[in-house]
């Protein structure tokens, strides 16, 4: 097995780093405090109070309120809860809102709503710019009266773009209709505030900062229609079945400790360990090219196409110094066309295959940035040597 | 992460015969960078025809790049003959296998050699011949026969893995199943299947949109202070944006799809939809 210590991890966006303040807090749960938090006795009843506690700090960090917090086991379930909830609960709404970016969790379900649920459906998928940015008053024009629900995605996890989901809850509000944000990659990135804002259902997963996979949240405003997805028990006060997976929710709900304090560090240190990446590799391989908004993005994202090569033999050189990241190159994606995110912006085709994704996180440190910019040039300049399709005057 | 042989991963990390020969014998170059993976190949003869060098340039991912390499070691030495007879399977078994997803990369060296070798024949590339199947790769019928054939493909999806028909849009697939039922029973009915109606690649659809779009479309919305302008073409789908004059006129819709739309369909493909970019 690879140690992590050898490991030089650019791949955040995929998944993070169990923190080891989060695992302490974890094995007991999984060693001696194995009580049913739904069970009658003291021994169960003990392991409730971590379950509380944890809510607690996950509803901290989102400016929401406890009861508002229903936890799920990844983002796609929490995605899922949210979308069908809307739909069920306005069976005369058959339109949905969503963009051509999504996350697949979204994508392909609203791409599959007809098969799903028996019932036709209309989708506006909103498209970008080159940027990757959204048109407002497109989306305006797009809200209507038979709209269940609109799903926008907080940041997008190739690009690192950020959409104005603050001004795009309000329109929706306004019109009444019902707001799904998918907020996987923000939370813990971005500050969150969800008192000062319309959005109604909202998605984070564990993984993705810092916490144990297999957990994730939905937050539901107080008030808001809902029909849960998973029905069983009476756990998360009959809004989801099941047992609830208690270590990892302790483990987020310290993860979510640890992410408010770390935010400010985020937005500096990462993030200048980010522009001095990015601007490292523009500046030294020619013919590269940065996707997505200059500034309106995740401060831990850099998506750099390197023109002429494919993605994942870059990977594959990569991998050989032990550096991780990733490619919304075909070969990647286990599908055969390359990152649906690169295609809407208007990525042409000999930049779509050869972009790779660098995310970082609070645990990267100078050395690994240099050690990149190092590696990255010779490992281009060999495929290109190899490239049909490279001229060395162009 | 694929699960690459040692062989592979030796080829890639370090190919043979990386580059291009000057005034070869033979040229094939096939792919694109559309598809995501391309090949050149090239090659010299002597004087009693056996293949004396072999050089590749490959645009494309691990086992693309560990196949090209490959090959050229295997042809090195062979005449046109024997070199004709190298299937994808040979320069799969050579590199102890590939991860089943990637055996088009193996059949992309044997189709650069096959185009090779006819360059240099002065001969047409058969399997170009056919009729475009997927649209979203350029595959054509006879490519596909041809790999459920050689390669004994039972499902829909091998013939993806194969020959990446069907790995796009997903519109070919019903397509791909009547020819692959048709091929498995040595059907008679192959003669009937083809006789469709030209397919497009998606590319060609682009071009000729635009095209159309410019010589027939445009001037007639330009006269009242309108344009057009092509977003999109997802299979059949089509998204325009309408610009100046237009994004004003209540008529717009109406100019969409009995314009724009019967104007396409005309010069174009008559099964496109003409959609506005929203």
């Amino acid at each position: 097995m690879m140690r992590p210590e050898n490991v030089v991890y650019m791949d955040n966006n995929a998944t993070t780093r169990v923190a080891p303040e989060v695992l302490e807090v974890m094995l007991p749960y999984l060693q001696d405090y194995y009580g049913n938090p739904s069970s009658m006795h003291r021994f169960g009843g003990q392991v409730e109070a971590a379950v509380t506690e944890a809510r607690k700090k996950v509803a901290t960090l989102l400016g929401a309120d406890p009861e508002e917090i229903v936890f799920t086991s990844c983002g796609t379930e929490s995605d899922s809860t949210a979308i069908f909830s809307a739909l069920q609960s306005f069976p005369d709404k058959r339109h949905i809102v969503t963009t051509r970016v999504e996350h697949p969790a979204v994508k392909n379900l609203c791409e599959n709503l007809d098969t799903l649920t028996g019932h036709k459906h209309r989708v506006t998928r909103l498209m970008v710019d080159a940027d990757g940015m959204l048109d407002l008053q497109k989306y305006e024009e797009a809200l209507a009266d038979d709209t269940a629900i609109v799903s926008v995605m907080w940041a997008n996890n190739e690009t690192g773009v950020i959409f104005p989901i603050e001004e795009m809850a309000r329109m929706a509000r306004a019109r009444g209709i019902l707001f799904h944000t998918d907020a996987v990659q923000a939370v813990g990135k971005i500050p969150i505030n969800l008192k000062e804002l319309d959005v109604d259902f909202l998605s984070l997963s564990g993984h993705k900062l810092h916490g144990p996979k297999g957990v994730g949240v939905l937050y539901v405003r107080r008030g808001t229609p809902f029909v849960p997805f998973l029905v069983g028990g009476h756990q998360e006060k009959g809004r989801r079945g099941g047992t609830e997976n208690v270590a990892s929710i302790v483990g987020l709900g310290r993860a979510c400790e640890l992410a408010a304090v770390n935010m400010a560090e985020e937005n500096s240190r990462v993030k200048a360990l980010r522009d001095k990446l990015e601007q490292g590799l523009l500046a030294s391989i020619p013919h590269s090219i940065l996707n997505g908004h200059k500034t309106d993005r995740l401060p831990n994202t850099s998506n750099i196409s390197f023109e002429y090569v494919e993605g994942e033999a870059i990977l594959l050189h990569m991998d050989q110094y032990n550096i991780c990241a990733s490619s919304g190159s075909a070969c990647t994606s286990g599908s055969l066309e390359p990152s649906h995110v690169l295609r809407a912006m208007g990525v042409p085709f000999t930049a779509a295959h050869g972009s790779i994704r660098y995310s970082l996180s609070i645990y990267n440190t100078e050395e690994e940035i240099d050690f990149v910019m190092e590696k990255m040039p010779p490992i281009i300049a060999g495929l290109r040597q190899m490239s049909p399709f490279w001229k060395a005057d162009a | 992460m694929w699960e690459y042989t040692n062989k592979v991963q030796q080829h890639f990390l370090h190919p043979k015969n990386v580059g291009e020969i000057e005034n070869p014998d033979g040229t094939g170059d096939v792919g694109s960078l559309a598809c995501g993976d391309a090949l050149k190949l090239t090659f010299k003869l002597d004087e009693k025809g056996v293949i004396t060098d072999a050089k590749f340039k490959t645009f494309g991912c691990a086992s693309a790049i560990a196949s090209s390499s490959v090959l050229t070691e295997m042809i090195i030495g062979m005449n046109l003959d024997e070199a004709a007879k190298v299937t994808n399977e040979d320069i799969a078994n050579r590199l102890g296998g590939l991860p089943k997803e990637k055996m088009h990369c193996s059949v992309m060296g044997r189709e650069a050699l096959e185009a090779a070798i006819a360059n240099y024949r002065g001969l047409k590339i058969p399997m170009a011949e056919g009729e475009v199947v997927c649209e979203c790769f350029g595959v054509t019928d006879l490519e596909v026969i041809r790999a459920i054939k050689e390669s004994s493909l039972r499902s829909v999806e091998e013939i993806t893995n194969f020959t990446k028909a069907g790995g796009g849009c997903g519109k070919c697939i019903d397509r791909l199943r009547e020819i692959l039922v048709a091929t498995v029973h040595q059907g008679a009915d192959i003669k009937k299947v083809v006789e469709k109606p030209k397919r497009m690649t998606t590319l060609q659809k682009i071009k000729k949109i635009e095209e159309a779009l410019e010589r027939e479309i445009r001037p007639g919305l330009r006269k009242d202070g309108g344009d057009i302008e092509l977003v999109d073409v997802d299979g059949d789908f089509v998204t325009v944006s309408l610009r100046g004059a237009c994004t004003s006129c209540a008529k717009s819709q109406t100019t969409l799809k009995e314009y724009v739309e019967k104007k396409l369909r005309e010069l174009v493909l008559d099964s496109l939809i003409v959609e506005e970019s929203k």
